[in-house]
């Protein structure tokens, strides 16, 4: 997700349109990105440390993203 | 001198970049694959506009992590002059050569069009050829060009005067009706602290000739190969 203080206009856009669309009290809209990343059984090493590296290193950008990992299984 | 352009899955301004150093300023120039990354001989480095890896994930992430950045980033530590060309700036600010990002415009659209910019800085290796020059016109073409830093980095930028170009008017004055694409500060250019690396959103290759009614963006270039002479 783009961090607080982010400008997010595709949000703002959103917004609009469910206005638009007759919904009332809608106080903001901020959209993300949803990643799904597939690890083979076997993968070595620690999962969440190996993740987070990669949202960190290229996933999202920390200058401008906020980022949450949730597993599946 | 020789101009190393860098050409990414999906850059599409290299070609005009060529012709502009090569044929219309009489300088070597050559193309440089990504993923074969030879800077060897260049006197300076270009990186070109266009959609790298297609703006997939986020326009220039997955183009900042080839192995071309890393002999960019020494290529840059070593002081020679870099310019990134809109997804070329993209680029430097994903792999952190510059600081900051780029968001998408402000209000949603890709704006294809001519901009002033007020120069800030008429002292660096980019504009030491501009003279008295303040103002130039440039064409800008993106759709993801909203320059965004934290209050800190912008402070930096700031006060360490490394802002050269801001989007403006006809008469020089910046303001919001002044700016395109909501980046802050009206911020069109930016350099790095040793001042050898820029990155700006607007397209210098497209305004060589004055058949094209625009040369502004040769100052750019023989700056360039000023600085490095």
């Amino acid at each position: 997700m783009l961090k607080e203080g982010v400008l997010d206009p595709q949000g703002k856009a959103a917004h609009k349109s469910l206005e638009s669309l007759g919904y009332k009290g809608i106080e903001g809209v901020r959209i993300g990105k949803y990643i799904e990343v597939t690890l083979a059984d076997d993968a070595d090493g620690d999962r969440d440390k190996l993740v987070r590296e990669m949202c960190q290193r290229l996933l999202s950008n920390p200058v401008i993203e906020n980022y949450e990992i949730e597993w599946e299984k | 001198m020789k101009f190393g352009i860098v050409v990414f899955p999906g850059s599409n301004c290299d070609h005009d970049c060529y012709h502009a150093v090569k044929h219309v300023l009489g300088q070597e120039a050559a193309f440089i694959w990504h993923a074969n990354p030879d800077l060897n001989g260049c006197d300076a480095l270009i990186v070109p506009g266009g959609f790298s890896y297609g703006d997939y994930l986020r326009a220039g992430a997955m183009a900042a992590i080839s192995p071309a950045l890393t002999e960019i980033k020494a290529f840059v530590k070593r002081g020679n002059p870099v310019i990134g060309i809109c997804n070329g700036f993209q680029i430097l600010l994903e792999s952190g050569i510059l600081p900051g990002a780029m968001i998408r415009n402000k209000d949603l659209r890709f704006i294809c069009k001519d901009t002033f910019l007020r120069v800030e800085n008429n002292n660096s290796k980019f504009t030491n050829k501009f003279n008295d020059k303040k103002l130039i016109s440039l064409p800008i073409a993106h759709a993801e060009g909203s320059y965004y830093a934290d209050a800190e980095e912008l402070k930096r930028l700031e006060g360490e005067g490394r802002v050269l170009f801001r989007y403006a008017d006809k008469e020089g004055n910046v303001s919001n009706d002044t700016n395109p694409n909501g980046s802050l500060l009206n911020i069109a250019g930016i350099l790095n602290k040793e001042g050898n690396a820029l990155g700006m959103m607007p397209h210098p290759e497209r305004s060589m000739e004055s058949i094209v009614g625009n040369e502004d963006g040769r100052l750019i270039f023989e700056s360039m190969i000023e600085a490095v002479s």
